[in-house]
């Protein structure tokens, strides 16, 4: 039984207010009707909404809070309720919004009425059965989506990865930023508000929060260096300024409470503490052990001197109490970082504890494998930064700032980056901002216009000039201005290497990941492989030697594990008082696993032999 | 010939098995990926992963099992090949008639099907005949209605529980009556040699008692059985091809030469083992090879009681050991005798 059918039965619907069980209903479809009547003429609240289920019977009547509502032009009887005469009274400031609210211009629904309702995108479209119109085309989308230009130009995968990816753009995060104790922060230098912008990014005042800049952009290969979404970039631009940001990171310390009085102190610390660093690691440091501001620190200075109690209570001496070893707990440069000083900030905790912030400035320059992205969801990688004077240019002397592949274009449809391209050379060339509201911006034709009117190829194509022959590139090249951003995917922040370094406690094997200098690991599959070629000693090589390798004495008489007795200057097992040993060459994991074993109360012993 | 023969032969101390595994295993990530059903066909075999698995774990039974039945030359035609199918075939109770059941007046009813039974080539009288044989208790025919009532009739019979009732009514349900026990199915196919019979189920000893049958050629898809009836050079031939038919259906290409020593390796000892725990892995002979792959306190501590030696004789006993693995270049040794020189 369809729906309607079902709706047609005498059946007396349930009704709900705020999701709880009220009572029955006969005439359930003129009691929403009556209702929403009574909204619309300002006699219930405006917050009310009202949703009628006519396939299970239910009416459900909302009030409460926490429900996402958005606002509609109401229609009635295929005609809007915002006529001309009250948008002309609403220009001139004689009706404010909450008027039209109250009169029933506009109505909000919430994410259940919306499922009564049927929404007209324009005016044109407007039928009988229609109930509300979009305040505008482009209010279908969502804050992220609807800053994008010419969202109706692109495929939807597209948008999505470009909404997700303006998340990840570097600009000004906060125009307080300098104020800011943030972990990690990053400001652009140069940020521009896009030349192609939407009506949405006016309204919430993106540009005061912009992240991009607007790049004179080539669409062709060069060298072949932009192959699978790599990205050309232009030297001479990023030293003038190009996707330049500052990353500004705060390190903090503490100075803590012990149980016992005693406390942590920020101080310089005496040579003579567990753990010194040396003189020069605390070379940048004040006299109340905290750097001063504008110096420079690479990795591994020491930006807070701090001390702290030793971790266990030391024996009382005969002579009274003893001088405190105190330990080292300093504030260090992480390794491979560097910059310089912004700002320290001295304030107390919580518990009354004295806190210490700085925050540490570096300037991040465009490099080989940085990020970039425009806002249609074509991101690439800089494969090449080359200097100006091999860049190709335009008969006017243009130098693009970046070369991307044509091949990112044609399966990917995303022809809004095309239009906004187009838009952007239009735009600065007639010195304005141009329009790229989805379903109303400027057309294609605008932008053809402006640019035949300003001597260009209406097509936004050019001669190219190759910059190091001087000759004509054959085809003309589609060149143009678009909105560019720069991801805080950095290589500065992910390169990693290793050659020696440090090494775990318990197994004596290199440590794991970039924040401790950590080792690429050789795995499983891995080892397979080599034992498939039957490269013997390049698994010894990896597995033993590169790793936990360890000489360990072996008693020959009962195979347990032997020590060096100093004192005497002789090898002596522990367990049978025999003296001769051998030394055995082993992995430190497995003397971890003949000691795992005696835990089980088993008594591994190791056979020595000679090699046969 | 001869110097290609040389270069086809593998080097002396080569990893085999585990460029056999990765040769397997490569192409086994993609079936798990890709798994393509072919939909509609009457004869469904697995022939994708979990099939693979059934074959390596050494699975008692198959999920599906088939038999191939071969039959003696002369009766390698459509027509004759049928009518062995025919007799091959099992016919249960279930399959001729329905049984309702009275409890309340203790007793059963067996409704002869007349469409069915002729299909399958039992009469009414047979059936009676057969039932007769197995009744615990009297058997009324009533020949009209084709129905046969079962119900305890003298005194001691009386006694007889529900349960009882309910019991041999099950056992009635699924009483053979014509055929090969095991056998469902039987469905004549063309082969290179003839017309050979392929059924769903499996009983190779019952199927050689038939005269037709090329008892020599018996060939099912239960490796187990297999190895029981023919011995374990059949079943290490039977793992080969069943792994090779799933490897081809799915289209997938791997040297023969990998998955012969796949099925050697589960056969070496005698009897089908499974790779795993209870099989290659728990079977090996170092005590560090076993300890690393499962239950590694169980491995170590029944070491200890046994006082078990590792002669570090195993790929995985020297890499935890740290010492140099004995495939490939570590097998090599140079050997210097001391105090001679000439």
């Amino acid at each position: 039984m369809t729906g309607e059918k079902m709706a047609k039965l005498p059946r007396k619907a349930s009704i709900y207010v705020n999701g709880r069980y009220v009572g029955d209903f006969d005439r359930a479809a003129d009691l929403v009707k009556r209702l929403r009547e009574k909204r619309r003429m300002n006699e219930l609240n405006y917050q009310t909404n009202i949703y009628h289920n006519k396939r299970t019977a239910e009416v459900f009547i909302n009030t409460d809070s926490g429900r996402v509502r958005k606002p509609y032009i109401v229609v009635e009887n295929g005609k809007p309720r915002l006529t001309s005469e009250i948008l002309e009274k609403a220009k001139s400031g004689m009706l404010t919004w909450q008027h039209l609210v109250k009169m029933g211009v506009i109505e909000y629904l919430d994410a259940e009425e919306e499922e009564n309702s049927y929404i007209a995108l324009k005016p044109e479209l407007i039928d009988e059965k229609h109930t509300h119109m979009e305040l505008d085309a482009s209010t279908i989308f969502g804050i992220t989506a609807s800053v994008l230009p010419y969202v109706e130009h692109n495929s939807s995968p597209r948008i999505t990865m470009a909404c997700a990816m303006a998340k990840q753009s570097l600009g000004v995060y906060a125009s307080n930023y300098i104020c800011r104790y943030d972990t990690k922060a990053y400001v652009m230098y140069y940020p521009q508000q896009p030349i192609v912008q939407t009506d949405s990014y006016r309204v919430i005042n993106m540009k005061d929060a912009s992240a991009g800049q607007n790049f004179v952009v080539a669409l062709t290969s060069y060298k072949g260096y932009n192959m699978a979404d790599a990205i050309i970039i232009n030297r001479s631009a990023i030293d003038r300024g190009l996707g330049r940001v500052m990353m500004l990171k705060t390190y903090e310390t503490e100075e803590r409470q012990y149980p016992g009085g005693q406390k942590d102190k920020v101080e310089i610390p005496n040579p003579n503490v567990v753990g010194y660093r040396g003189e020069e690691a605390y070379a940048k440091l004040g006299e109340d052990g905290v750097v001063l501001p504008e110096t420079d620190v690479s990795e591994r200075d020491v930006l807070v001197g701090k001390t702290s109690p030793p971790r266990f209570l030391e024996e009382i001496s005969v002579f009274g109490a003893v001088e405190e070893k105190k330990r080292e707990s300093s504030l260090a440069l992480k390794s491979g970082e560097s910059g310089k000083v912004d700002s320290v900030m001295v304030t107390e905790g919580p518990s009354g504890n004295r806190i210490v912030k700085v925050r540490v400035r570096s300037v991040k320059i465009p490099e080989l494998g940085d990020k970039f992205a425009s806002r249609h969801g074509q991101k690439g990688v800089v494969g090449l930064v080359v200097p100006q004077e091999d860049m190709p240019f335009t008969k006017d002397g243009v130098v693009p700032d970046l070369i991307i592949n044509p091949h990112a274009i044609p399966s990917r449809m995303t022809v809004g980056h095309l239009l906004e391209m187009l838009g952007g050379k239009a735009g600065s060339m007639n010195g304005k901002l141009m329009d790229g509201t989805a379903f109303s911006g400027n057309s294609e034709e605008d932008y053809k216009k402006i640019l035949s009117n300003s001597g260009f190829n209406e097509y936004g194509e050019e001669t190219l000039y190759d910059g190091i022959s001087g000759q004509p590139i054959k085809s003309k090249l589609f060149i143009g201005v678009i909105y560019y951003q720069r991801l805080h995917h950095l290589v500065s922040n992910k390169m990693h290497m290793r050659s020696r370094g440090p090494v775990q406690l318990l197994t004596h094997q290199p440590t794991e990941g970039r924040a401790r200098e950590g080792g690429l690991r050789f795995g499983e599959m891995e080892r397979d492989c080599l034992i498939g070629y039957g490269a013997s000693m390049l698994i010894k090589d990896r597995l033993l030697d590169e790793s936990d390798k360890t000489v360990q004495l072996v008693c020959t008489e009962c195979g347990s594990l032997a020590t060096h007795n100093f004192v005497k200057d002789k090898d002596v097992c522990a367990v049978c008082g025999n003296e001769s040993v051998e030394a055995v060459e082993m992995s430190y994991a497995f003397k971890l696993l003949l000691d795992e074993i005696k835990s089980l109360y088993v008594f591994p012993r190791i056979v020595v032999k000679d090699k046969a | 010939m001869a110097a290609k023969k040389t270069n086809a032969r593998i080097a002396p101390f080569e990893a085999v098995g585990i460029i056999a595994a990765q040769s397997i295993g490569e192409p086994g990530t993609q079936m798990t990926m890709r798994t393509f059903h072919y939909a509609g066909v009457a004869e469904h075999v697995p022939t994708d992963l979990p099939r693979l698995i059934e074959i390596v774990d050494a699975k008692k039974t198959p999920k599906k099992p088939i038999t191939d039945i071969h039959l003696r030359s002369d009766y390698r035609t459509e027509e004759k090949a049928k009518k062995v199918a025919s007799e091959i075939e099992s016919v249960l109770v279930s399959d001729i008639a329905t049984i309702t059941e009275d409890l309340e007046r203790k007793k059963f009813i067996i409704n002869y099907d007349e469409k069915f039974g002729k299909e399958m080539g039992v009469s009414f009288a047979k059936l009676c005949e057969e039932i007769e044989k197995v009744s615990l208790f009297g058997v009324e025919v009533k020949g009209d209605d084709k129905k046969i009532v079962i119900a305890p009739r003298s005194k001691k019979d009386k006694e007889v529980t529900l349960r009882q009732l309910r019991k041999m009514s099950t056992t009635v349900k699924s009483l053979l009556i014509k055929g090969v026990d095991g056998i469902r199915r039987a469905v004549v196919v063309k082969g290179e040699a003839g017309f050979f019979i392929r059924a769903a189920g499996c009983n190779i000893v019952g199927l050689m008692g038939h005269p037709a049958v090329d008892r020599k050629k018996i060939y099912t898809n239960d490796i187990k059985r297999m190895e029981s009836v023919f011995g374990i050079e059949a079943a290490r031939n039977a793992i080969y091809t069943e792994i090779k038919q799933v490897l081809d259906m799915q289209k997938l290409f791997v040297d023969v030469r990998h998955i012969m020593l796949v099925a050697d390796a589960l056969s070496s000892d005698g009897a089908v083992n499974s790779v795993g725990r209870h099989g290659l892995s728990g079977h090996k002979a170092g005590v560090f090879g076993r300890a690393a792959f499962e239950e590694t306190v169980k491995h170590i501590v029944n070491a200890s009681l046994e006082a078990d030696e590792d002669k570090l004789a195993g790929v995985t006993e020297n890499i935890i050991v740290g010492q140099t693995v004995p495939v490939g270049t570590g097998k090599i040794k140079l050997l210097v005798e001391l105090g001679k020189k000439k």
